[in-house]
């Protein structure tokens, strides 16, 4: 049993992660509370069903023109809805919960409340520590770890990475030394996006495509990055593993209780909270910044 | 002159749809709209308008009077208030005569209490919590303008189950050479599987068969990896299923992508749609389900019925369907009654009994479908190779065989 906990959780966690970092990161960097990021993840999710599924495209293509469009659709977003109402974060929390329930009428009235499926990009069984593990999932592992690597290097070994560090660190002092602060959330924004993008068509072949599919990641997510530490790209990864791990005993300690394991994961959040009010990593990632 | 003419023309043009309407009988279908339960709720009530409207209509009393629906988007999937609201709108704002449909158990409670307030005949074709008919029971004059149409109460499609499941239990016995087999029981966390499971538990070893454990996920889960794993680990051959959310199609396909030996057998709604075989991309394979219509003689309307429907809207039709036996058997009511006063149309909706196109309609006590082989039991389906095969119960012609993996 203890190595089904150790791979189920894992590959859970990856998924979450995958998803919490580019949520922390446009919280990180521009103090955006993007409610609509995993709305952005169903987009992407529908992109890959109607260009794979519906347009018979190949699944690379179909991924990279999902991931494109949607980052592209995120931008003008940012700059017609958020960049007018940044300076209020209530305002701002608003208007991302209100775009991500337009996402969502807009694909219900177009694609219709039935729940689609995505083929997989390979098919097959791995086995690992004696675990059957679908490969597609390992995939999903392993996109999970490319984009945090990739965001780390985007963030710690490039000009622009030094721009969003310097804009995360003190935005009022970086737009005195002449940045463009609002080039650099934009940016941002995207890059967050594109993350999660990346994650809708991820999971897409292994979850089932619905326009309410946002919902429940995106409680998952809020636990995960609270849980991290609000804005710590690192605490966002260890939280998502926390919450996979925890969610993945819960199934098999408590099987009866198997529909606890959100709930579980969200009291594990609450009991961090009580003793670290900053989360696990938010005062490293203050150091740190 | 031109002002009186103005007005009266006016008064004429805003009297008109009443005069009209008083000739109609006013059937609100109420259904989450924009999902495969409610399309199929609607299309069930058009078929039966366009068919009895065709022959003339409902005779009230010897006056022929045609049927006219009011399509209600209930939204209960997503909304338990949206569903009494668009009750509460049925009845009020459109005047509806009758409602049939709902689909969520939670949802049809909450919106029997607003039917039972207004005392309007409720015939129910989707919801399958026992509480909707003890609730008749309990309190008869409150209650008693409900009845259940479709699917049978959730005991009684338990008992379905069981009788499936022991068909099941018999052939895994000859294949495995296992006397008694082991089942995991996996089953939403919601009302209406709570009687099926406690029966689960309770009879299962009474028919020789091992409960490996419980599973719960949440009906909307989206992820079963870490469940399958234990079932995978608990050894089990069989998985009883009671799942009607998307849970049911994350289920087929991972069971699918895990190579399990384990054959899955129950309910499962998304499994009765002709769309779970591409929501699983292909992966349901071996998945079986009750299920209400095929290409079987159940009863003689079955077969037209699904073949009339699958001409019409090119799809099969889902038990939600089943609005097409609750508009005859309204039509087949009020003809008998020679009214459509809501408190004398329920002594004959009692004592009525008549052939639908899923089971023979006759209601017990709590107004639910009588249970039983030449009543109503409904069928059993599995998915082999993107069909949906029927092959339970047996003896009935057209059903055809259960396969195991590596034999399809």
């Amino acid at each position: 049993m203890l190595q089904d906990i150790l791979v189920t959780g894992l590959v859970s966690g990856s998924t979450y992660a995958l998803l919490a970092i580019g949520f922390s990161l446009i919280f990180g960097v521009a103090r955006i509370v993007n409610v609509a990021h995993t709305a952005f993840y169903m987009l992407a999710a529908y992109g890959l069903y109607a260009l794979l599924v519906q347009g018979g495209l190949g699944v690379l293509l179909s991924g990279a023109l999902a991931v494109v469009s949607v980052t592209l659709l995120s931008v003008i977003c940012y700059r017609l809805v958020i960049e007018p109402v940044r300076q209020h974060e209530a305002a701002v929390l608003i208007a991302t919960i209100a775009l991500a329930l337009i996402f969502q009428e807009t694909v219900l009235r177009i694609f219709g409340g039935s729940y689609l499926g995505v083929p997989s990009a390979i098919d097959g069984v791995a086995h690992l520590f004696g675990v059957a593990i679908p490969k597609q999932r390992l995939l999903i592992l392993i996109v999970a770890g490319a984009m945090l690597a990739g965001t780390w290097v985007l963030l710690y070994r490039t000009r622009f990475g030094l721009a969003v560090r310097a804009t995360a660190n003190d935005l009022e002092v970086a737009n005195l030394m002449g940045m463009n602060v609002n080039r650099v959330a934009m940016a941002t924004v995207g890059i967050s996006v594109a993350l999660a993008a990346v994650a809708g068509v991820s999971v897409a072949p292994v979850f089932v495509v619905d326009p309410f599919m946002w919902l429940a990641p995106l409680v998952t997510v809020l636990a995960t990055v609270v849980l991290g530490g609000l804005g710590s790209i690192q605490g966002s990864v260890i939280g998502a593993m926390v919450i996979g791990y925890v969610e993945a005993v819960t199934v098999f300690a408590l099987p009866q209780g198997a529909f606890l394991k959100g709930a579980v994961a969200l009291s594990m959040m609450v009991i961090v909270l009580l003793v670290r009010p900053e989360g696990l990593f938010g005062v490293a990632f203050e150091e740190e910044r | 002159m031109t002002r009186q003419l103005i007005i009266a023309a006016a008064g004429m043009l805003a009297a008109a749809p009443a005069a009209l309407a008083q000739g109609t009988i006013k059937i609100a279908v109420l259904g989450p709209m924009a999902f495969v339960q409610g399309e199929n709720h609607w299309a069930g009530a058009e078929m039966a308008r366009d068919e009895i409207n065709k022959a003339g209509g409902i005779s009230v009393g010897g006056k022929k009077r045609k049927i006219e629906l009011v399509r209600v988007d209930s939204n209960e999937i997503q909304s338990v208030p949206d569903a009494t609201n668009a009750m509460e709108r049925a009845i009020t704002r459109e005047k509806a005569d009758f409602v049939i449909g709902g689909f969520r158990s939670e949802a049809v409670l909450a919106m029997q209490e607003v039917a039972m307030d207004y005392k309007k005949i409720f015939l129910g074709c989707g919801a399958a919590d026992a509480k909707l008919g003890a609730n008749v029971e309990k309190n008869y004059e409150r209650y008693k303008y409900w009845f259940r149409v479709s699917p049978l109460n959730s005991p009684d499609l338990g008992r379905t189950l069981f009788a499936v499941l022991g068909t099941i239990a018999g052939q895994v016995r000859a294949e495995l050479k296992k006397e008694t087999p082991k089942v995991a029981i996996l089953a939403e966390k919601v009302i209406w599987t709570e009687a099926i499971v406690k029966a689960a538990q309770d009879n299962l070893p009474k028919m020789k068969m091992e409960v490996v454990g419980l599973w719960q996920p949440s009906p909307t889960a989206t992820d079963v990896t870490a469940e399958l794993a234990a079932i995978d680990r608990a050894g089990a051959d069989m998985v009883f299923t009671a799942l009607s959310g998307p849970v049911g199609i994350v289920v087929g396909r991972q069971m699918a992508e895990r190579k399990m030996h384990a054959v899955a057998f129950g309910i499962n709604v998304e499994a009765q749609k002709d769309g779970f075989w591409e929501a699983t991309a292909g992966k349901g394979n071996y998945v079986a389900t009750l299920d209400t219509y095929a290409e079987v003689e159940m009863t003689p309307l079955m077969i037209p019925f699904v073949r009339a429907f699958k001409e019409r809207f090119h799809k099969s039709p889902t038990y939600n369907a089943a609005t097409y036996d609750a508009i005859n058997l309204l039509k087949t009511v009020i003809e008998k009654a020679g009214t459509t006063d809501a408190a004398k149309l329920v002594p004959v909706f009692e004592q009525t009994q008549s052939v639908g196109t899923g089971g023979q309609l006759e209601f017990t006590k709590s107004h639910d479908p009588v249970w039983g082989v030449g009543k109503t039991t409904g069928i059993a389906v599995q998915w082999q190779n993107g069909r949906k095969v029927p092959f339970w119960p047996p003896q009935v012609k057209g059903m055809q065989k259960f396969g195991f993996p590596g034999q399809i």
